[in-house]
């Protein structure tokens, strides 16, 4: 279960207050208007942003102080989650240890596989499409299998049936993950999400049920939606 | 990680540049500086800061030229850009003297058209010398700058039918202004404490530089306090030139790219021709005194006294031993400072504009009571060489260690990609290139200082830089400049074998 | 405290060995010790007579030497210095770390010399060197009138730009500052130090440069080139004394007093004249080498007094700068 005690993030005017739980395999949506804040919350978890106050706590666990690779999740940017100097099975194996000494070759072509790359570990990032370098950093995250998964907007570039893939895909992989994904668009939180967090004013409000956040909108998220 | 590291090494750089200093100043002594010392001061900054301008002035159009055309010995300019600054200075002084001395081939020429010869000497020539020595280091670092725009960002010019003038604007402008602050830094630091150039080109005591001052100082009235003193003057110039830097330097934020090939967009026209013209005469410009190097050595080159050869394999050994120690302790600080330790860039350029002679003379305090100089002569210069070197690499690796962090910083920490896996993973690789040039140019300028070893030096085991300083003050003027090609031989084969590891399969 | 008790080691480990070959260390400059100096040669004739090893310590160039025996204070391993001139004798004496030398040789200089401290070894005259086709100037005022180009050297870093600046001072007094504001439009550059001036005269970048009445002898017998010659001036040329002296701390004080006396015996003297290219202070029986003949003469030889050199030093070297930084 991942929790928010009083927490508050504060970078120069811009502050971000939470205070909620998550429990373990929930699929989370988080939505609000640009800027309000989705992306600082992804990355107060992920151990890159420091909390003003409070605590994130994991199954009881504080997170505060522990390197963002030491936390037990794994979390997808917009862009650059591959190393262009590396080839593909090397960015997956990076999963498994980040020293590459000891990668175990068919966890990493199994991985390849369940995201449709087969045979296409020996390639550099810059030779595949937008999709396979959005399928092979999801593919290191389950090579991961860490018990969160934080997307931040990794597929905002994709097209909508891409996108949709996607989703379907993380659905698929996560499993008993607790997933936490930033997106601009209903539909995503719609489709992909059973709770949805919307962060606005300042506030990171608690996971409410998204199809009864969306059947009956609070005004700030009436106002991201437009009439 | 790196942080600590970082501050690690940046409090054992601050002790050996400053603890020495700290040591002379506390000897007996007078102290106190002379309205002479001011005007030396003002001499020094004027020439420096002169230096530094007409240096970058001649390196962007150069550096911009060699980044969007290619020609056959491109390749080749670019490594021999290298040498003029690992020429060891009197070398270099008498290479530039044969063109543009009295009976350089400037001179004749102009007699030839029955013109009044020009004179090298004043500050014009110092300036003429700087640029020569500095300018091709100003063009590699620039060139590094151009290299490092993504070529998606290229694409992106390319699309929205950006002309020579908007690509200037949105791409080179701000690129420059992230990188020219440092370029500017550098050149400005080497020509603060340069020393032999300004005396032997100076034409005289209107000349004087600082660290002529502290020579005076410590040689002839054994003040020592009044030579620290005069070496913290240096320091806090350097200090507000870093200051300066800084805060004139604003970030590229070109973001990140997909190691994409793309090439600069070639324009056509006028532009081609000035292209052209800005790339012949620097290859000209800095041919000519090499040339005249080459020739003085060649004659006496295979007629060599045998001194010559123990005294090239210890300065091989010294470069071998500093090189990797100060590009290192440079990597960690580079590092460091791009995740965000600010106060180190301060620490990181200090040995720049530290004085030799201080240095020198505060370690041999140091050393003195506790073991004979010479036995530590090897060691000492080992460490002091690679102090002095380490600015440049620095310098050299800062901009692509920023550009890294800022695009895979989080990635790798979000991986646990640390310590040493990182350094071969991630580093290595990414920064193979600024690390070949760091390397190469930190292991030329050790095989070709003088540095400390005069103070500490027994009567075996001299390095060949001593060696011929040793041939001149017994008349062997020509043996002095065999061995002198031998020595820029050799400093541009360590440079060369570096800096081509660095750009093995780079683009460049 | 480790590096205190590795320290201590190694100077017991080198006590030990003293305790079988006395050994005796003369700090000196760079190019006395160079293996086309004199040291290699003195090395050898010296140690199959003293029993003992005789260790060069190398310090840079000869203004450098002052101020290396002052850093080492009166913990020195040093037993001598050699190749102090006298223009920093006073200073060298000042320090109190030299003892007399109790020795009266017989020595060949162009002028009295009597030091209680120090012995000279050798010496030379300071002269403008030429080529032999030049029309070479007199004296400084005809030099000043002449539209001729000459190197020197800086009083402030090396001891023949000190020599010269004391030349001028000797010849001249209170005028030394007109002559210098004279001089100042012939002199195409000052250098660090003498090869640096030296090596630009050979390129063509002056007509004549400050070095010694001795210089050509080294074209002549070194190079089989009798192109150069040096100026003599008629109102004298200055002398450069080249001395030793034994350090009051010394372990060795009985080797050390050996080794002044054999550095003014025959044979060491007359390594001396091709190896330094100087005089020697006591010529050897076998006379000075083939083509020392063929040198110029000065007429008149001017040296300051050590006490007075060095009271002279700062006003001169204030008057030198002022002269020639318009």
């Amino acid at each position: 279960m991942l929790s928010f005690e009083n927490v508050t993030i504060r970078q120069g005017d811009f502050s971000l207050a939470a205070n909620w739980q998550a429990a373990a395999g929930g699929r989370i949506a988080v939505i609000g208007p640009s800027g309000a804040g989705k992306s600082t919350l992804l990355n107060a978890v992920a151990g890159f942003i420091p909390l003003k106050s409070g605590h994130i706590r994991w199954d009881g666990q504080p997170l505060d102080g522990l390197p963002p690779g030491k936390r037990p999740l794994s979390i997808l940017f917009q862009d650059q989650n591959l190393f262009p100097h590396l080839t593909v099975a090397q960015n997956l194996g990076l999963g498994l240890d980040p020293s590459l000494r000891h990668v175990n070759t068919a966890a990493v072509d199994r991985a390849l596989e369940r995201v449709g790359l087969e045979g296409l570990g020996n390639r550099r990032p810059a030779a595949l499409s937008g999709g396979q370098q959005s399928r092979a950093a999801l593919a290191r995250a389950l090579l991961r299998a860490r018990p969160m998964l934080l997307l931040d907007e990794p597929f905002a570039a994709l097209g909508p049936a891409l996108k949709a893939e996607m989703l379907a895909l993380v659905e698929e992989l996560a499993g008993p993950a607790l997933v936490l994904m930033v997106t601009h668009d209903p539909e995503d939180a719609q489709r992909f999400s059973t709770h949805t967090v919307l962060v606005a004013d300042g506030i990171a409000a608690s996971p409410a049920p998204t199809d009864a956040l969306f059947a009956n909108p609070p005004p700030a998220l009436v106002n991201y939606l437009g009439a | 990680m790196a942080r600590r590291a970082g501050a690690l090494i940046a409090a054992g750089l601050a002790a050996l540049t400053l603890g020495p200093v700290a040591i002379v100043l506390a000897q007996a002594g007078r102290g106190g500086v002379g309205t002479a010392d001011l005007a030396a001061l003002r001499f020094t900054v004027t020439q420096a800061a002169l230096s530094a301008l007409a240096s970058t002035a001649c390196a962007v159009p150069l550096a911009r030229a060699l980044a969007r055309r290619r020609f056959a010995g491109r390749r080749l300019m670019i490594t021999a850009l290298g040498a003029p600054f690992l020429l060891p200075v009197i070398v270099a002084v008498l290479g530039l003297l044969a063109i543009f001395g009295r009976a350089g081939l400037v001179n004749d020429g102009l007699r030839l058209l029955g013109l009044a010869p020009v004179s090298i000497f004043g500050l014009g020539g110092v300036v003429l010398a700087h640029v020569f020595l500095n300018m091709p280091l100003a063009t590699r670092m620039l060139l590094q700058g151009w290299q490092a725009i993504p070529a998606e960002r290229l694409r992106l010019a390319a699309s929205l039918d950006f002309t020579p003038t908007d690509f200037w604007h949105h791409i080179e402008a701000p690129m420059l202004r992230d990188v020219l602050p440092g370029v500017l830094l550098a050149v400005f630091a080497i020509c603060l404490t340069s020393f032999a150039v300004v005396l032997i080109l100076g034409g005289g005591p209107a000349a004087t530089t600082v660290e002529l001052a502290i020579y005076q100082a410590i040689r002839f009235e054994f003040d020592l306090p009044r030579a620290a003193t005069l070496a913290l003057m240096q320091v806090g110039t350097c200090g507000l030139a870093v200051a300066l830097a800084s805060f004139f330097t604003t970030p590229g934020g070109f973001g990140a790219g997909l190691d994409r090939q793309a090439d600069l967009h070639a324009p056509t026209g006028w532009r081609r021709l000035a292209d052209a013209l800005a790339i012949g005469t620097a290859a000209t410009f800095l041919a000519l005194p090499i040339g005249a190097v080459v020739l003085r050595g060649l004659p006496g080159l295979f007629n060599l006294p045998s001194a010559v050869w123990p005294g090239l394999l210890t300065s091989l050994l010294v470069a071998a031993c500093t090189a990797p120690l100060a590009v290192s302790a440079a990597l960690v600080l580079a590092l460091a400072r791009a995740q965000g330790a600010r106060w180190l860039e301060a620490v990181a350029m200090l040995p720049m504009a530290g004085s030799q002679l201080v240095l020198g003379t505060g370690l041999f305090l140091l050393v003195f009571p506790l073991v004979a100089p010479p036995d530590v002569a090897l060691p000492v210069t080992i460490v002091v060489t690679a102090v002095m070197a380490l600015p440049f690499a620095y310098r050299i690796l800062l901009p692509e260690a920023r550009v890294l962090m800022a695009d895979y910083g989080r990635l790798a920490a979000s991986l646990d990609l640390q310590g040493r896996a990182a350094l071969r993973l991630l580093i290595l690789p990414r920064l193979r290139r600024p690390l070949g040039f760091a390397l190469g140019l930190t292991g030329a300028l050790a095989v070709g200082d003088l540095g400390v070893i005069a103070l500490f030096a027994a009567e075996q085991g001299a390095t060949l830089p001593l060696v011929i300083s040793r041939l001149m003050a017994a008349y062997r003027m020509e043996a002095a400049a065999a061995a002198s090609l031998l020595l820029v031989i050799a400093a541009f084969g360590v440079f060369w074998m570096c800096d081509r590891w660095g750009r093995k399969d780079a683009e460049l | 405290m480790k590096s205190l008790k590795f320290a201590a080691g190694l100077a017991f480990f080198a006590t030990s060995v003293a305790a079988e070959t006395p050994v005796l260390n003369v700090l000196t400059y760079d190019s006395f010790v160079s293996e086309w100096g004199p040291g290699p040669a003195i090395e050898k004739g010296f140690e199959t007579e003293c029993g003992c090893d005789l260790r060069f310590i190398p310090a840079g160039d000869g203004a450098a030497l002052l101020a290396r025996v002052q850093l080492e204070g009166a913990r020195s391993e040093a037993d001598v210095v050699l190749g102090l001139d006298t223009n920093l004798t006073a200073a060298a004496r000042e320090t109190g770390l030299f003892s007399p030398h109790g020795q009266t040789p017989k020595l060949d200089l162009p002028v009295a010399f009597d030091d209680a401290d120090f012995l000279p070894y050798d010496w030379g005259w300071f002269a403008f060197v030429h080529n032999r086709t030049l029309e070479a100037p007199k004296n400084f005022r005809d030099l000043a009138a002449s539209d001729l180009k000459i190197v020197i050297q800086d009083p402030r870093s090396s001891t023949p730009g000190l020599g010269l600046l004391m030349w001028v001072k000797a010849a001249y007094g209170d005028e030394a500052a007109q002559v210098w504001k004279d001089l100042a439009d012939n002199i195409v550059t000052v250098t660090p130090g003498w090869s640096e001036a030296y090596g630009m005269f050979l390129e063509g970048e002056a007509d004549m440069v400050l070095s010694y009445t001795t210089s050509p002898a080294y074209h002549l017998i070194a190079e089989q080139d009798d192109s150069k010659t040096a100026a003599v001036f008629d109102e004298g040329n200055y002398m450069q004394v080249e001395v030793m002296g034994k350090l009051a701390a010394t372990d060795q004080p009985e080797l050390a007093d050996r080794f002044l006396a054999y550095m003014l015996s025959d044979a060491a003297q007359a390594v001396l004249p091709t190896t330094n290219w100087m005089y020697p202070a006591h010529v050897p029986a076998e006379g000075l080498p083939k083509g020392f003949e063929t040198l110029v003469q000065p007429t008149k030889s001017l040296l300051l007094g050590a006490d007075e050199a060095e009271a002279l030093r700062a006003p001169a070297l204030e008057e030198w700068r002022v002269a020639l930084a318009r």
